[in-house]
């Protein structure tokens, strides 16, 4: 499954300033793998040291909070959009 | 780890008086001064860092007459924010020194024999305490070289930026959710600028203008509370330091807060703490409560259950400008409510319409949905034993009911309708 994932400002020093890059996996955890593979370093951002999403950071398949569907194992469909968004805004 | 460093942005003018860095609150990471708002390491929130002076002779009475002599507005605590000395100079909205209110009518009907206060800023320029915030971060924007300023909204921030974008000289577009109360949505719009309605939630809102800052389109915006956040937060600070001033310069026992973001609760904490450090006040224990609104209230389902982080949920509630269901400072309000001995808690939308009636009828204040929470909250703090009525009490009422008439407007009507005459006002039985 090949995905594009939306990189957020302060992870493109991971991807070259890419804001957008794709990606291969069949659920988001295989995604970052994915991520990891292409743009080492990229993983450790986003996950903590349990390997779960950091709290700060906020994730959707397509228009979905993978908080809300089942958080990194969330299928990401051929052609999906992931986005990875700083959580701290708003308010 | 490289850092984003915005040095080569600033002009030679920009001037953040006492602040020094940006450190993040999560893992202590500093970077310097910039428009961002989350840390490089581990995403957490970037707040600003100050190295404060102790007034002109360097002792706290020094520090205090200065304030004191200052104006009557958020200016008067310039050097305990990120702004310029000379930032009252500036064009700017102005907003603060609104009223703190003895409530000693709505005291006896709650049962609170400690004093109570509500620290009233529905009467900001704009109606909402919204006005601080956008203030610092107005500054900052001017500061980073920004021209446009924007926002996601719940509806107050999005007229708050509105208005003072107009005053300062900044084009603005603001994003709101598209259902918003027509109230809000009007105070927004008039004037004059872009406000673009988004079909979605408040957090689909706050989704889309975190995506749109890493654009190019969003490259010279000022967002403020995306990229401008830990500038914009400051401006919350103030209604702790107006509150103590009000208070004679000492600290109350107990405030009432309400949560959106959560933003307002943690810098108000972080103002008191501050206040403590340069001998403003004199130290002594306080409790932070937080209100939410029972439709949306994740914080409130975390404190109660004992868990440090918050689980996002989908808002469903009249208190819109509380319905944020992916609160960023969430769990910051879970650790100072217990850090202080507080508490977060809860009110049903019936609640919520029932205090905005309270506070009209015994102190004559009218407060937005937002308010109705927070006086809702009180009154269930007390009456369950949360809260001791024996110590002194400030609730804050963020907003002017003005803005959301429809929540009470469909209980709430004239007495009578009668004749103009006489006998028909006694058969009314109102004589």
């Amino acid at each position: 499954m090949s995905v594009s994932v939306r990189i957020p400002t302060i992870l493109r020093t991971y991807t070259g300033g890419q804001a957008e890059v794709s990606a291969e996996g069949g659920t988001l955890s295989e995604v970052i793998e994915s991520l990891e593979k292409n743009h080492p370093g990229i993983a450790t951002r986003v996950l903590d040291d349990a390997g779960k999403l950091r709290r700060f950071v906020n994730v959707y398949v397509n228009d979905d909070d993978v908080r809300f569907s089942e958080g990194l194992q969330t299928p990401t469909p051929d052609g999906a959009g992931v986005s990875i968004i700083p959580a701290v805004a708003g308010g | 780890m490289a850092v984003e460093t915005v040095a080569s942005t600033l002009g030679t003018s920009a001037d953040f008086g006492p602040a020094v860095a940006l450190s993040c609150r999560e893992c202590g990471e500093r970077v310097p001064l910039g428009p961002v708002f989350a840390c490089e390491v581990c995403f957490g929130p970037l707040e600003v860092a100050y190295e404060f002076s102790s007034g002109d002779t360097g002792d706290p009475e020094s520090l205090r007459k200065q304030i004191e002599a200052g104006p009557n507005n958020i200016w008067r605590y310039a050097p305990l924010l990120p702004v310029p000395a000379d930032v009252a100079s500036k064009p700017n909205l102005n907003p603060g020194f609104t009223k703190l209110v003895k409530a000693d009518r709505l005291a006896r009907e709650l049962g609170i024999t400690g004093g109570l206060h509500i620290k009233d800023d529905s009467g900001n320029p704009t109606h909402s305490f919204k006005d601080r915030v956008v203030a610092i971060a107005v500054e900052a924007a001017r500061n980073f070289g920004l021209t446009t300023l924007s926002c996601s909204s719940t509806g107050n921030l999005a007229g708050a930026v509105g208005a003072a974008a107009v005053r300062a000289g900044f084009r603005s577009c603001v994003f709101i959710p598209h259902d918003l109360e027509a109230g809000k949505v009007v105070m927004a719009a008039v004037y004059g600028q872009d406000v673009v309605g988004i079909e979605g939630t408040y957090d689909d809102v706050n989704r889309f203008c975190s995506e749109l800052i890493g654009d190019p389109i969003g490259e010279s915006w000022g967002f403020t509370n995306v990229n401008l956040r830990p500038y914009y937060g400051e401006g919350s600070k103030t209604l702790a330091y107006e509150i103590c001033e009000q208070l004679g310069w000492r600290l109350p026992d107990n405030l009432i807060i309400p949560i959106a973001s959560g933003s307002q609760l943690t810098k108000i904490d972080k103002g008191l703490q501050e206040l403590i450090k340069l001998g403003l006040v004199e130290e002594k224990p306080y409790r932070i409560y937080g209100a939410q609104a029972e439709g949306c209230s994740p914080v409130s389902t975390a404190f109660k259950a004992g868990h440090d982080v918050v689980r996002p949920v989908k808002p469903n509630t009249i208190a819109k400008s509380l319905a944020i269901g992916n609160p960023a400072d969430g769990p910051y309000v879970l650790d100072i409510a217990r850090r202080t001995g507080g508490a977060v808690e809860d009110v049903n939308d019936d609640q919520v319409i029932g205090a905005i009636k309270l506070l009209a009828r015994t102190e004559g204040i009218f407060a937005e949905t937002a308010g109705g929470v927070t006086i809702g909250v009180l009154k269930k703090l007390v009456e369950t034993g949360q809260l001791d009525p024996a110590a002194e009490t400030v609730a804050i009422n963020t907003g002017d009911g003005l803005k959301t008439l429809d929540a009470v407007a469909p209980t709430t009507h004239p007495s009578a309708i009668i004749r103009p005459t006489l006998d028909s006002f006694r058969e009314a039985g109102l004589a």
